[in-house]
């Protein structure tokens, strides 16, 4: 079987495209979707991509997060289902309170841009089994609202149940809390992060590695991880 | 028409980065007496006809559930001005 993951696009996303190819190029079939339905056209995982939904109007993410759709985006994350935030997504994630804690605009105040160092902190999350515990992977980061915050109660379990997935290596780009670039939820299906796996899986258009520019395809790991859970829990 | 204000600001404990921003440039053009600033929001909600009780209790629950965070920010007021 193939894997059919969604990937919903709301009022202001500019990396859905990116995400269905990200999706087809690690071997799945990328289904799009529509934030105004409530249909999700039986989907195995879905992801929320990046992008400045409603211009990031009232709070980042958080008009969307609202959306018609979120209602069955919300009942997929209780019934397991693999969910992905990637930056605006992340965003919305927490909106919904998907995802503890709460993203505020960058520490200097700047938006940023860069190809960014993780450390990989759990990888036994439904989008990080491709990876180890501890592993170092480079994928580009692009926001102005991605300082994670969260009170010190929040923060200390988050830290004690391994719920931070990724962490900054390096630079912190925007003063989050601990360094910490991604999260997922208790069960661990969903998962969001500020950084775009999808713009990091295709060589020639990733970010520079020693090896050679724009070689980088860390993210491919992200949705290889996807697709390899649904395609298990089938067989 | 009535109109129900609702002020929503960061939480004190938490960096509120627009408001160290407009802090420092006010330190740097000599308003120095001005220790801090904290950046907040209003929305200005308005009503046909008269602001019922159930209809403020409305706009407290919209104040909590939509037009605030309560992770990153307090609603601190919700008044009806004239």
């Amino acid at each position: 079987m193939t894997a059919r993951v969604g990937v919903i696009t709301f009022p202001g996303s500019l990396d859905d495209r990116d995400a269905q190819r990200a999706v087809r190029i690690a071997g799945g079939e990328p289904v799009a979707l529509w934030h105004g339905s409530h249909d999700l056209q039986g989907v195995d995982a879905l992801v929320l991509p990046g992008g400045f939904s409603y211009g990031d109007y009232l709070r980042a993410g958080a008009i969307a997060a609202l959306a018609p759709i979120m209602s069955e985006v919300k009942d997929a994350a209780a019934q397991g289902m693999p969910i992905l935030g990637i930056c605006n997504g992340f965003q919305m994630l927490v909106e919904a309170h998907l995802l503890p804690g709460g993203l505020i605009r960058n520490a200097h105040q700047q938006f940023i841009r860069r190809d960014q160092r993780l450390r990989v902190e759990n990888a036994r999350t439904a989008w990080t089994t491709e990876f180890e515990a501890g592993q170092e992977i480079v994928i580009p980061l692009k926001n102005a609202d991605g300082g994670y915050i969260a009170d010190d109660e929040t923060l200390a379990r988050i830290e004690g149940e391994g719920q931070v997935v990724f962490r900054y290596l390096g630079v912190n780009p925007n003063g989050s809390l601990n360094d910490i670039a991604g999260l997922t939820n208790e069960r661990g299906n969903v998962v969001g992060l500020m950084p775009h796996p999808e713009h990091a899986v295709e060589p020639g258009f990733g970010p520079a590695t020693p090896a050679a520019m724009r070689s980088g395809t860390d993210g491919i790991g992200f949705f290889a991880s996807a697709i390899a859970a649904t395609v298990a829990q089938a067989a | 028409m009535p109109t129900i204000v609702v002020d929503v600001m960061p939480k004190a404990e938490l960096l509120d980065p627009q408001g160290k921003a407009v802090t420092g440039t006010l330190s740097r053009l000599g308003h120095g007496a001005f220790t801090e600033v904290r950046i907040g929001k209003r929305f200005e909600l308005t009503v046909e006809g008269e602001v019922t009780d159930e209809l403020l209790a409305e706009a407290r629950q919209v104040a909590d559930d939509i037009l605030s965070n309560s992770v990153i920010e307090d609603v601190v007021n919700v008044e009806v001005v004239a």
